[in-house]
């Protein structure tokens, strides 16, 4: 276990390395921010202090080691914009994505594995049907229409839910959350549902899918040779078998989520990093733009760890230092 | 005299399939008295595996008893309500199957799934529950049980995962067993381990054993009766030793000269020409008339399962009769 976690954080620094380099290449190709932070007036003399002050004068490959030697220690640089360290802008956000990002997981959860569960065990019957074309709905309508529509619907027709913002929060660990007050969760109702969307249609079709092998199995046939009631041989015998690929995906899935939960933060007006980062392009602020992926790319790797290590417990086939890679 | 452990009268099962309605088993009728052992003999795709599903009422749709009685001690499992045949599988009938690797549960420890068999039947502690599975794995042949309770099935070589399968059947002392092929996927030595061990187990505890097998040697040394079953239907059927010796039947002719240790050295094995028919379309009359050596007009017509010595039934019209004559 141990050989096993060294072997993956070597892995995971070069893959830093390698992503900090297309990060920073990348983020230099899009454009130069000068023009966006100057303005258009000013003359000559202002507009080279300006690039020196911001370390743009060195060439490319000299930035990057700047940055590495910086980054080593724990400075990812200044914004552009905010004139603050970008990682702290960053961690700010943070929790507010975070929270919207785990709330959708739990709807997903919540909604999608007992009707995957039912769909699976009475594949015929009508209301499996409809779950099942319902959950094609979840994949394909798209996120930013399905948030309009709920803001269109519960909050300007109905008035039930807020459309915008996080609402009261209450500090935990130093860090205000909206998940800990009412008015709060009433604020991350919507935005988590409409982030859950697509993951509730994929959790449904995980669990049916896997539900419908499982059954078929000698196994469970076994089980129920052995005199076991339906209850337990669905929610004990069938049950853990299903709950290998389905953590495992959602288990990825979280990291997307976290990521790219831009559209819904921009829907919804929700202060997380996604509204961050889509800001911070807008204005080409690149120190923000680089942190944030290498954040993202960190948080990634520790992701896919976690998930690794939960399938081993979720599987006892699975051992991780046997594992190549 | 008291009522034999299993009478089966008249069995049909059927699986309605989208191509057509496949007999799988088709007017099959035994008796097994009790701490008998009866070997139900047939090539693949016989109706063994179904005759075993139907008696442990585990026939899955779109399969299902058309017709016919299962008496356990009296009591006619056909039309029984779930819950009380629920009570009886695993309990009174206990069923092992054919891919020991495949029976247990993979994300299960033993000792969760023989437990759970214990509890289902009994209002017993966890920690007797356990006692009782250790014992049982003990008296199975397995070594050190008390370790391997804790471990899980692919912990467990081919071999030693079919002995955990006996040992879960065994844990209520069941008046019969249904062995499907149990031996068949394991080798030589261990096959032989495991005939002696369940021979001396039936016969210490008065347990009835339909042991099925396509392996004729197989059921000379273990069975006091034996049924030769072919495209679902028994062709023949009588006292072991009688049967093997001088088979009425020419497919039962044919299965026990393809055995090499029946042979005589230095005669080539013979093989029964053809396949078995398909189910779905099996011609009228004797459903081996393609493939038998001795066909004759009559056999158009289906024949009848007929007494041609005491005791000793066959479903032919031109049996060999020569050696009892
Ligand atoms: N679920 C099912 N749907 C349709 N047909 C089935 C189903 N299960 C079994 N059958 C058919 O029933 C027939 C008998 O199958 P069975 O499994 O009893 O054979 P078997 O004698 O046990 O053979 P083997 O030695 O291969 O185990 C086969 O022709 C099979 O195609
Ligand atoms: S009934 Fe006829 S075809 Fe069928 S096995 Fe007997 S002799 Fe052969
Ligand atoms: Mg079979």
């Amino acid at each position: 276990m141990a050989l096993y976690l060294l072997r993956r954080i070597m892995q995971s620094g070069f893959v830093l390395v390698a992503m900090s380099l297309l990060v920073f290449i990348g983020v230099y190709a899009v454009g130069d921010p000068i023009e966006i932070l100057i303005s258009p007036d000013a003359d000559q003399e202002e507009k080279e202090r300006a690039i020196r002050a911001l370390g743009l004068d060195l060439p490319l490959w000299q930035q990057y080691l700047v940055f590495v030697s910086r980054a080593l220690q724990g400075d990812l640089g200044r914004s552009f914009v905010f004139n603050e360290p970008a990682i702290q802008l960053i961690l700010q956000r943070m929790p507010a994505t975070l929270e919207l990002a785990f709330g959708s997981m739990i709807i997903a959860i919540i909604i999608g594995l007992p009707l995957g569960l039912y769909a699976g065990l009475r594949p015929d019957t009508w209301g499996s049907k409809t779950i099942m074309a319902g959950s094609i709905l979840g994949f394909s309508l798209p996120t930013f229409w399905v948030g309009l529509m709920l803001i269109m619907i519960f909050a300007v027709q109905l008035g039930w839910l807020p459309s915008t913002g996080r609402g009261d929060t209450a500090v935990l660990f130093g860090i205000p959350w909206s998940f800990l007050t009412i008015d709060g969760l009433s604020h991350i109702l919507m935005p988590a549902f409409n982030l859950a969307l697509f993951k509730i249609s994929l959790v449904i079709r995980l669990t049916r899918a896997g539900v419908r092998e499982t059954m078929l199995m000698d196994y469970v046939k076994f089980a129920r040779a052995k005199g076991l009631s339906p209850t337990r041989v669905t929610f004990v015998h069938v049950f853990k078998n299903i709950l290998i690929p389905v953590v495992t995906v959602l288990g990825l899935e979280l990291g997307g989520t976290i990521a790219f939960s831009v559209v819904t933060e921009t829907v919804f007006a929700w202060p997380g990093m996604g509204k961050l980062i889509i800001d911070s392009i807008n204005v080409l602020d690149r120190p923000v733009i680089v942190a944030y992926l290498l954040m993202i790319v960190v948080m990634f790797i520790v992701i896919n760890l976690i998930v690794d290590i939960v399938y081993t417990l979720l599987d006892p086939r699975v051992r991780l230092e046997s594992k190549g890679t | 005299m008291s009522a034999p452990t299993l009478e089966v009268r008249g069995l049909s099962t059927h699986f309605f399939t989208r191509a057509g309605v496949v007999k799988a088993v088709e007017n099959v009728s035994f008796t097994v008295g009790r701490g008998k052992v009866m070997g139900l003999v047939g090539e693949s795709g016989s109706g063994k595996t179904v005759t075993g599903f139907s008696v442990i009422g585990l026939v899955d749709p779109p399969g299902r008893i058309v017709s016919g009685e299962i008496l356990f001690k009296g009591r006619n499992l056909v039309g029984m309500p779930e819950q009380e045949l629920r009570d009886l599988r695993g309990n009174r009938i206990a069923m092992i199957f054919q891919d020991p690797m495949m029976t247990l549960n993979p994300v299960l420890r033993v000792d969760t799934q023989m437990i759970e068999t214990v509890q289902a039947h009994q209002k017993v502690d966890r920690e007797t529950a356990r006692q009782r599975a250790r014992d049982t794995l003990g008296m199975v042949g397995i070594p050190s049980p008390d370790e391997r309770l804790k471990s899980y099935p692919h912990q467990f070589s081919g071999g030693m995962r079919q002995r955990v399968a006996i040992a879960i059947a065994l844990l209520h002392q069941p008046d019969l067993i249904v062995a499907d092929e149990p031996t068949t996927a394991l080798d030589v030595t261990i096959q032989g381990q495991i005939l002696a061990e369940v021979q001396k187990l039936a016969a210490t505890t008065g347990t009835s054993l339909i042991w099925i097998t396509h392996d004729l040697s197989v059921v000379a040394g273990l069975a006091d009766d034996i049924a030769v079953m072919y495209a679902g239907r028994i062709v023949e059927q009588g006292p072991v030793e009688q049967v093997l010796d001088a088979p009425f039947h020419p497919y039962t002719h044919g299965l026990i000269g393809s055995v090499p240790s029946r042979n005589k050295r230095g005669v080539p094995l013979r093989q029964i020409p053809g396949m078995t028919p398909s189910l779905l379309s099996l011609p009228p009359g004797c459903a081996f008339r393609a493939r038998c050596e001795r066909p004759i007009d009559a056999c158009g017509d289906m024949p009848e399962l007929t007494e041609r010595a005491p005791g000793r039934f066959a479903r032919c019209c031109n049996p060999h009769l020569e050696a009892v004559a």
